[in-house]
């Protein structure tokens, strides 16, 4: 007799189980070597201590009453339990802090392969340590954490959150149409992001400069041609990006960052640098993660924090295949 | 404007670029787009039957329109064109939407039986309109953003027959020169939007791939252009 599960969630059986054990310990072995020490915290949490993190974009798609009419939650990632973890547990802790974890998470997705509503995300979270050397920090350990898959063709991308953010506002764009031009950036709508600036008034000239901007990604001359477009918030983001670029490129990991201006991460809760992780054997993100200085603020202690988390199901499915395309190159 | 962009973080390109190109009424429009920005469709132009036509840089996916959002999500394919009506009804799909390329234009309108008033009597007498179209989240969305109640009936074959025979009040569709709603009867009461064919890219082929694709792009830019 067959016994149906939601969509989006599925049952692991031994094989599949095997592997995903080693890929999980061979993420929280590297993260452990480099002083993350490993934390759970509940699926659930209360559906208002969660909000507080993101109350936009990470709100749950899953939230119910519990036994006594309290509202719960079932968490969309761990940078927002964590966060509420160190506001908690940690305010006397000497900084910076570190912590990893491998958890699942649950979010109301279209589900396929590498993508299920139940899923399970391996990261860490730097909290004390500001940009530039806290930035560098998480990506060194994210390339550690790319190397230890075996993902060796794997790509990061680096952007800056508060870059379309602070341009927008310097060119006096209104509340209203600021929102919808970023959400059109997010998606990385081009035709959309013409329109929208557009008829938010702005120039044919400066139209053009921000949807030449959104499409700069590459090494270090991409800042160089970004400078040359000349406004302040421009300036100002390629400053922190340089800087950025500068500490990664003092600890030598720099080499397989990706420096992307049109970057922008949906979660609300991101400021100043953003990461994604990218394999040309999968054509989905594998990851993904930045700067989240005011995040921690939201629960009432003021850190600068950093940090990331790697989709365990899609690093998997990239293992397999670069392994069969290895395999089939010889 | 061309934009070269090398060395950090380009990853090792895995053979050709794979276009998913449109069948049906976008082909011809598409083929001349990519024969002008100097992509070879000698091969996709001829009688054959296959569906994949390999080339040096650049790969050729047949397709229906519809499928090229998904192929292009997935990374199946590295990038497409297909038009801004398949992109609107699968706005879900995470695909990047690049460049406007300005042919397959038409516009996608409510239409309704000449001189029949039936759309206002059952929006007025019933609170809501029965609707028949292969756009049904297009649909859904312009009523609700205009305030109003639709039942929409997705149909697969020829939506005018809908309301000719009584399963709907009206059809939302897409119309390039009016002449089939004017055969049958019918006629545009509202406009929804316009739609021509897009590019699209793959969000990691975009990143990893980003010289092939912004040079396709600049070239079809180009080659579209006035």
């Amino acid at each position: 007799m067959i016994h149906p599960i939601p969509p989006g969630t599925r049952d692991v059986l031994p094989d599949e189980m095997r592997e995903l054990r080693r890929l999980h310990l061979a993420l929280i072995e590297t993260f452990e070597s480099r002083g993350y020490g490993e934390v759970a915290t509940p699926a659930i949490e209360y559906d208002e201590v969660l909000a507080r993190g993101d109350g936009r974009a990470a709100r749950s798609a899953y939230r119910f009453f519990d036994e006594r009419g309290d509202l719960l939650a079932l968490r969309s990632d761990m940078t927002v339990p964590i966060a509420r973890l160190v506001a908690s547990r940690y305010t006397e802790a000497e900084q910076p802090l570190r912590f990893c974890y491998l958890a699942n998470a649950y979010r109301a997705v279209r589900p396929q392969r590498g993508q299920m509503r139940e899923f399970a995300q391996a990261g860490v979270e730097l909290i004390g340590a500001p940009a530039p050397q806290g930035t560098a920090e998480v990506v060194e350990v994210l390339e550690a954490a790319l190397d230890a898959a075996g993902l060796d063709r794997a790509v990061i991308g680096l952007g800056d959150a508060d870059l379309f953010r602070q341009l927008l506002a310097e060119l006096d764009v209104d509340e209203v149409a600021r929102r919808a031009i970023l959400i059109r950036l997010e998606t990385h709508d081009l035709v959309g992001v013409e329109e929208a600036l557009k008829s938010a008034g702005i120039g044919d000239e400066q139209v053009a400069t921000c949807v030449s901007l959104s499409q700069l990604r590459g090494g270090r001359e991409v800042l160089e041609r970004a400078r040359a477009m000349g406004s302040e918030a421009v300036a100002r983001a390629i400053a922190r990006l340089e800087q950025t670029f500068a500490a990664l490129e003092a600890r030598g990991v720099a080499g397989r960052v990706q420096l992307d201006l049109g970057l922008l991460r949906h979660l609300g809760y991101y400021s100043g640098a953003v990461l994604e992780v990218y394999d040309p054997a999968l054509g989905q993100v594998l990851g993904g993660g930045g700067r989240y200085d005011d995040l921690l603020r939201r629960f009432g202690v003021d850190l600068p924090a950093a940090g990331f988390a790697l989709y365990l199901e899609r690093v998997h499915v990239a293992q397999m295949e670069e392994e069969s395309r290895r395999g089939g190159s010889g | 404007m061309s934009l070269e962009v090398a060395g950090t973080g380009e990853a090792k390109a895995d053979g050709p670029l794979k276009l998913a190109v449109p069948r049906g009424a976008l082909l011809g429009g598409t083929l001349d787009a990519l024969d002008a920005a100097g992509v070879d469709t000698a091969a996709a132009r001829g009688e054959s039957r296959a569906l994949i036509f390999p080339g040096e840089q650049i790969t050729l996916v047949t397709m229906r329109p519809s499928d090229v959002p998904t192929y292009v999500e997935s990374g199946a394919a590295d990038a497409g064109i297909t038009g801004k009506d398949v992109l609107l009804e699968q706005s879900d799909r995470m695909v990047y939407e690049l460049l406007d390329l300005g042919y397959g234009r038409c516009r996608m309108v409510l239409a309704g039986r000449k001189g029949d008033r039936r759309l206002g009597e059952s929006q007025r007498r019933l609170g809501m309109m029965r609707i028949a179209t292969k756009y049904p989240r297009v649909a859904e969305r312009h009523f609700e953003s205009t305030g109003r109640q639709v039942e929409t009936i997705e149909v697969k074959g020829s939506v005018e027959l809908a309301p000719l025979i009584g399963l709907a009040d009206g059809i939302v569709d897409l119309v390039a020169t009016g002449r089939t709603l004017e055969e049958n009867d019918l006629e545009v009461r509202e406009e929804i939007v316009e739609c021509t064919a897009r590019f699209v890219a793959n969000r990691v082929a975009h990143k990893l791939r980003a010289v092939e694709i912004d040079g396709l792009m600049e070239r079809l830019r180009e080659a579209t252009a006035g």
